[in-house]
């Protein structure tokens, strides 16, 4: 269990996560607003808590792992490296730009970035990989993946679930940001997949399903999966895509949309507001 | 000729280095009997991982293994290894440059009898167009031995394709290390040369020899590095040459006929011809060697193209 000191300052964490988002994507461009700040409080939780790390080196060898499978939500993993410490900050404002350091998906010359990722339905694999190459080496090593829900339709995520689940990988925790939105609408019009607990019970994971917004059940979640033994874990986030800008919150435009300059100075009122009021 | 298979070849010299080397694992899509990689599995079960039939998880998989430290290798057949699993080569294993070792088993039209489902006539030229991506084919099991060896030091990923049949051994079994990138010539001539690869090298010896008896002298340079093709080495054999001829089991579309040809057009004006597979799919056939005859990719076929080139 979480202190109430840590449980604020993580919050606080996951606010200023949205701010950088809101930052990167800037007046008039479009960038994955949505996805990304569905999972500001699970990426607070995992880089300022949960996850082992080391501030003044990103390729320490003991580090936990943490791989973005819906690559299109680098924004707030970018934001979460800034806030570590490997990605200067004034790269933030040149993310997708030429020459810049911050690609518009995760790329291994970003410091903290450990897979590249984007192609949607291939991070569970390669997070199935290194827990085999962990446990091979007798190592404490944690592998953490992100997937989205609308990315549950990959046919390889299965793949990996059920090789997760064959060699019993325990070193492995997934999240699924189940904000039930994908880009073109809502997840049960597009393209629905019910019952998704039911699903990954049923390919032999352990399942939590929790509020994704909550930081005190996520690393309540977290502290669970660590314990269980012999199967790998499945934490389903529940989420609301958008989440911080109330008027971009379940929208599916907002997957990757645009804010015109009075759109992105309310938004940026709202954030400032509610970090005040933490 | 002695005849070696060099599949064999393959799963003894994983065994051989994995010995040595114990960050050399192995991963296999229900076929290792056939790739021969079981021979791992039974010296080093655990470090072998049964992936099912599931050749995209195997290859994100892989990934997974190499960003971690470990060295990689899985095997199927090619066009399964390349086909099935492309995007995830492409973004998980090229575009980071992770050290995984993919090796494409039945290439060509090898597996004869399976017909054009399972012949991978584009693999290695598909694979070429990867960037990062570092692409093998042996012409014979000597090669294929030292090409192991080769890759466990190499940095970035590798593809390699191994053909199903037991192929004459004409490589020199000396010890020296293969180096990739490098041509190696096989027959020294004057008049018109070869750049064959795989399975076509040894054709192109017989060629040559055919060839010797009408008077024309036959240089065989066997590229076994398909990528990176370098254009000195090309220019260096093709000096002082008449002719050149380029034999290669594969459709003669984006492969190494067409890359020798695009490096060298313009500074070069020689005939050239070339042996390899015209537009289209293979076929079922009770043996490798009819198949090889009723696609033209005999030693008789690869002689006439050099005599076509030359005038003669």
């Amino acid at each position: 269990m979480a202190d109430e000191t840590t449980v604020k300052e993580l919050k606080r964490k996951a606010q200023q996560l949205r701010y950088n988002v809101l930052d990167m994507i800037g007046v008039g461009v479009a960038g994955h607003w949505g996805g990304s700040s569905s999972l500001a409080e699970a990426m607070a939780v995992l880089y300022f808590h949960s996850m082992k790390l080391d501030p003044t080196n990103p390729r320490h060898p003991d580090r936990d792992r943490l791989l973005l499978s819906k690559g299109h939500a680098a924004l707030i993993q970018y934001a979460a490296l800034c806030e570590v410490g490997y990605v200067p900050r004034e790269e933030l404002k040149r993310v997708k730009e030429l020459n810049g350091l911050l690609q518009g998906h995760p790329d291994l010359s970003i410091p903290g970035i450990e897979a590249v990722t984007g192609s949607l339905g291939q991070g569970l694999s390669i997070g199935v990989g290194m827990a085999l190459a962990f446990r091979l080496d007798r190592k404490a090593n944690r592998v953490y993946v992100i997937m989205g829900d609308g990315e549950q339709s990959e046919g390889q995520l299965w793949e990996a679930a059920m090789a997760a689940a064959n060699f019993k990988v325990d070193n492995l925790t997934a999240f699924l940001d189940w904000n039930k939105i994908q880009a073109t609408g809502r997840t049960e019009d597009i393209f629905n997949i019910p019952d998704l607990d039911q699903k990954w019970r049923a390919f032999g994971w352990e399942v939590i399903v929790t509020d994704g917004h909550d930081i005190g059940k996520i690393i309540a979640a977290i502290d669970q999966a660590q314990t269980v033994k012999g199967k790998p874990t499945l934490i389903i986030l529940d989420t609301i895509k958008g989440k911080g800008v109330s008027f971009a919150e379940n929208v599916a435009t907002y997957h990757n949309g645009i804010f015109d300059a009075a759109k992105f100075d309310a938004a940026k009122q709202e954030l400032a507001a509610q970090l005040e009021n933490i | 000729m002695e005849k070696k298979s060099l599949r064999i070849a393959y799963g003894e010299a994983l065994v051989e280095e994995g010995r040595q080397n114990p960050d050399i694992v192995v991963l296999e899509a229900d076929l290792g009997k056939s790739t021969m990689s079981c021979l791992f599995k039974d010296a080093f079960p655990e470090r072998y991982f049964e992936m099912g039939i599931a050749e995209q998880n195997m290859a994100s998989t892989a990934a997974g293994l190499a960003l971690a430290g470990k060295i990689p290798f899985y095997s199927t057949f090619a066009v399964f290894a390349f086909g099935r699993a492309y995007d995830q080569i492409r973004c998980g294993i090229a575009i980071p440059q992770a050290n995984v070792r993919i090796c494409g088993s039945s290439c060509g039209l090898s597996d004869f009898g399976d017909g054009k489902t399972h012949q991978s006539i584009e693999d290695a030229n598909v694979m070429s167009t990867i960037p990062n991506l570092t692409v093998l084919n042996p012409c014979d099991a000597v090669e294929t031995r030292k090409m192991v060896k080769a890759m466990l030091t190499h940095q970035g990923p590798v593809y390699i394709r191994i053909n199903r049949n037991d192929l004459p051994v004409f490589t020199a079994d000396d010890g020296i290390p293969y180096e990739i990138g490098k041509m190696q010539r096989i027959v020294e001539g004057s008049d018109v040369v070869i750049f064959a690869t795989g399975a076509m090298v040894w054709k192109s010896v017989e060629a040559a020899e055919l060839l010797k008896a009408e008077g024309i002298s036959v240089e065989v340079i066997n590229v076994s590095t398909l990528k990176p093709l370098c254009k000195k080495e090309i220019l260096k054999y093709v000096a002082g040459k008449k002719a050149i001829v380029v034999a290669e089991e594969a459709t003669k579309i984006g492969g190494l006929g067409s890359t020798i040809a695009a490096k060298i057009f313009g500074e070069v004006n020689l005939p050239f011809a070339h042996v390899g597979i015209d537009d289209v799919f293979g076929t079922s056939a009770h043996s490798y060697g009819e198949l090889l005859e009723h696609f033209g990719l005999t030693e008789k076929h690869i002689a006439q193209a050099a005599r076509n080139a030359l005038g003669r």
